[in-house]
């Protein structure tokens, strides 16, 4: 008989907390948290980050992560991200956050950090629907899609278009990376992961904002079962929010 | 007398901040405090330190939050609608027992007021301001000396109790000129917060910085531990009591109007008229102890603000076993002056 | 004899009152005394006058806005309007004669010393320097400071940049002194 060889393939990395998380099934919070994760791990910030959680979902990140963190009012994240920088520049900062908070009630944050060239990553998640109050209208939701603040469906009329954050982010002075990934496919969570990993080389190497809009699936609130919900960031979200590279002042000619 | 400088009391604001060791300065125009963001912008720099002028008073204060979370000193300052804006953050910092300084050179209101001086935001910077159950320590400087001296205070007691101090001033505080002797206070060093500030987690558990507490039982405890802090504070009671010892009648008024009730008294004095002054320093915690010890003497109260009536509350339930206090207001919009304040004196000291 | 003195110092703006309100509380904080400057600020500046009050005095100074001030100095007619009437019974005033009708001026109630500061300034050679020719007959009339503890305080006031003008800001402050005397 030959000897049982294990050999280790996949594990949790170090960053982050081995714990249940309160994410409801097929939901992709977890996925970018394990992105975040990992690159904290590849890169070695988990002993130098300091994480600005936000309001919504992801409001327990901070149980997940092995990092320092800070809680922010809702849309606050990157003034208070900018308050921590400015006061430890020598950390890394990121924050955390969903549409609502960063699209809507965060918007003038957002945007002057950003314009500021705040040293500081922002990771945020696009799941076209407020999540944790009951799955209200989100700056972001699609028109014709239902929530529970527009039953009949987002009227164009009425609520306006969805807004497109990265390609606005991406005009701003001072960011070095914005770009826009999906979470629905192994392929797509790939370049998520090089695009968050090119947001926090920014920083770290000191060269402006950082901006990474993840497209995320919120069965629950959207209605439909996880492969469902995949099937809809393809069809519908995509084609609205297209994928891509926005900006990238570390290559040449690298933005779209 | 070479080591006088002659400054207004915003200016005496900051210079007291940069004295004890303030890193970072989140400001946003208004008036009557501008003076305060227009020295930090170069002042802090050269001091080694960080200026950043927000988008908004909500992004400043949330910008103190972050720097707070993280040990170091830093400041905010506004004026009243300004200071609106600002409680979102305030209750945070309160209710994640992070230490900041927040300065209020109170203009006229309500709205937009106007930017003459004004007392309208005693309740709110002495009830807490924002939502929930907080307190600030709240320090109001009558000179630029005292705004000099409790802005170095404000920034040892927002470390001491982990919660943020208010600077409450008003426009003519901040607009006015007076000679300050600055000093220099012995600082912490780096190691201030290193118990509990955001610094990494290298070799030691991670740090978590909240307000939300969602478990059984958790939120009751956290207000249980914010509760012992303000009576904790409760030891740091300041304030001024000029001839009250013989007088018949005390006049309560704090900040500018405290000072400008001290001329009329002083006058009244002059005259025969056994009055006296009592002015808070710290608003909260209110110096009730010693009011009340003068109310037990049997002597009459007059409180005036410049407002309708916001502080006599804090008079009267101080003494509310024993004494009562006459009230006289200074309209906001209007400029207050010592000679309007001698017939309601009058008045309350014949008991009328 | 205790010290005690306020003034409410008024003019057009671009005159210099400003200024000499701050010349007049450095000279007082030089000479050991307590003082306040308050400058008018705002939308109120854009008015007729603009004007700043000071307070002098030997005990620490309670209010530092005051209604019915023991004094003036009066640089234009609309400071003369507004203010004349408020100040105190035996109040001092020093009017600026080149631009207010001296016959405007009570002389019963209240003193009112006439100093031609423009025309005064115009002969020194500078026009701009009236507010200096003020001070000084000011301090000559009410005698609450010497006259040279201003001339030794222009230099906490005036700007590096303008610091070659301090000889010619002296001379007009000794002018309105020596109109005075």
């Amino acid at each position: 008989m030959s000897e049982l060889q294990e050999k280790l393939v996949f594990d949790r990395p170090e960053s982050v907390i081995d714990r249940p998380t309160h994410y409801c099934p097929g939901c992709h919070h977890g996925v970018a948290h394990r992105l975040v994760g990992e690159l904290l791990d590849e890169m070695k910030l988990r002993e130098e980050s300091i994480l600005i959680g936000s309001i919504g979902c992801s409001v327990f990140l901070y149980n997940y992560l092995d990092i320092d963190a800070v809680e922010a009012p809702h849309g606050r994240a990157p003034a208070v991200g900018t308050g921590v920088k400015r006061a430890r520049p020598d950390k890394f900062v990121l924050t955390y956050q969903g549409d609502g908070d960063l699209a809507s009630i965060g918007m003038a944050e957002i945007m002057h950090a950003a314009n500021r060239g705040e040293r500081i990553c922002v990771v945020f998640v696009n799941n076209t629907v407020y999540g944790m109050t009951g799955g209200q209208m989100a700056p972001t939701t699609l028109v014709g899609q239902r929530t529970t603040t527009c039953p009949g469906g987002r009227c164009r009329d009425k609520e306006g278009l969805p807004i497109k954050m990265t390609e606005i982010i991406s005009q701003l002075g001072g960011v070095a990376f914005a770009g826009r990934a999906s979470l629905d496919s192994v392929k797509n969570i790939r370049t998520a992961k090089k695009y968050l990993r090119k947001a926090f080389e920014c920083q770290v190497q000191d060269r402006g904002f950082g901006f990474v809009e993840l497209l995320s699936a919120c069965p629950t609130n959207w209605k439909m079962p996880p492969v469902k919900a995949n099937e809809r960031i393809r069809e519908e979200m995509i084609p609205y929010f297209p994928l891509g590279v926005y900006k990238d002042v570390t290559e040449e000619g690298g933005a779209c | 007398m070479a080591d006088k400088i002659f400054i207004k009391g915003n200016e005496a604001v900051a210079r007291g901040a940069l004295a004890a060791g303030c890193k970072c300065f989140f400001g946003y125009p208004i008036t009557p405090q501008n003076d305060i963001p227009e020295f930090m912008s170069q002042a802090i720099v050269d001091a080694g330190g960080e200026f950043v002028q927000a988008e908004s008073e909500v992004a400043a204060a949330n910008m103190l939050l972050g720097a707070g979370a993280t040990g170091v000193r830093a400041m905010t300052s506004s004026s009243s609608p300004g200071v609106s804006l600002k409680q979102e953050a305030i209750s945070y910092m309160a209710g994640s027992d992070i230490p900041a300084v927040v300065v209020n050179m109170n203009r006229g209101g309500p709205g937009l007021g106007d930017i003459g001086p004004a007392q309208g935001d005693y309740y709110q910077s002495t009830r807490g301001g924002g939502h929930g159950d907080y307190r600030l320590l709240v320090y109001a400087p009558a000179t630029a000396q005292e705004a000099y001296d409790l802005t170095i205070k404000a920034f040892d007691m927002a470390f001491k109790y982990r919660n943020p101090v208010m600077i409450l001033g008003d426009a003519i505080l901040g607009q006015m000129k007076e000679p300050i002797e600055p000093w220099t206070p012995e600082l912490p060093g780096e190691t201030e917060g290193n118990d509990w500030r955001l610094d990494g987690a290298k070799d030691r558990e991670k740090r978590l910085i909240k307000s939300l507490f969602l478990d059984e039982g958790a939120l009751a405890g956290q207000n249980q531990r914010l509760q012992a802090k303000y009576e904790a504070m409760q030891g740091e009671i300041q304030y001024e009591a000029f001839e009250t010892e013989d007088a018949d009648l005390i006049v309560c008024a704090y900040g500018s109007i405290g000072r400008i009730a001290k001329s009329a008294v002083r006058k009244m004095r002059q005259a025969g008229h056994k009055v006296g002054l009592f002015r808070p320093i710290t608003l909260y915690p209110f110096p009730a102890a010693p009011l009340l010890e003068l109310a037990k003497q049997g002597k009459r109260f007059l409180t005036i603000e410049h407002n309708l009536g916001q502080m006599v509350d804090d008079v009267r339930l101080s003494m509310r076993t024993v004494a009562d206090s006459d009230f006289f207001p200074v309209y906001p919009g209007n400029l207050p002056t010592p000679d309007e304040f001698e017939a309601p004196i009058l008045k309350s000291l014949e008991g009328k | 004899m205790s010290t005690y003195l306020d003034a409410i110092i008024a003019g057009f703006g671009g005159q210099g009152v400003m200024l000499i309100g701050n010349l007049l509380a450095y000279s007082g904080m030089n000479q050991g005394l307590n003082v306040t400057y308050i400058p008018v600020y705002g939308p109120e500046m854009r008015g007729g006058t603009a004007n700043c009050t000071v307070v002098l005095s030997d005990e620490d100074i309670g209010s530092p806005i005051i209604h019915r001030p023991k004094s003036l100095i009066i640089m234009n007619r609309p400071s003369l309007d507004k203010f004349q009437a408020r100040l105190e019974d035996g109040g001092v005033q020093i009017i600026n004669s080149s631009l207010v009708d001296a016959e405007l001026a009570e002389t019963k109630r209240v003193k009112s010393v006439f100093v031609p500061a423009n025309d005064i300034a115009d002969e020194i050679g500078n026009s701009r320097m009236a507010n200096m020719v003020a001070i000084g007959a000011y301090l000559q009339a009410t005698g609450v400071i010497p006259v040279q503890a201003a001339i030794d305080s222009l230099e906490n006031v005036i700007s590096a940049h303008y610091k070659k003008l301090i000889p010619m800001n002296a001379k007009a402050i000794e002018a309105g002194a020596a109109h005075v005397a």
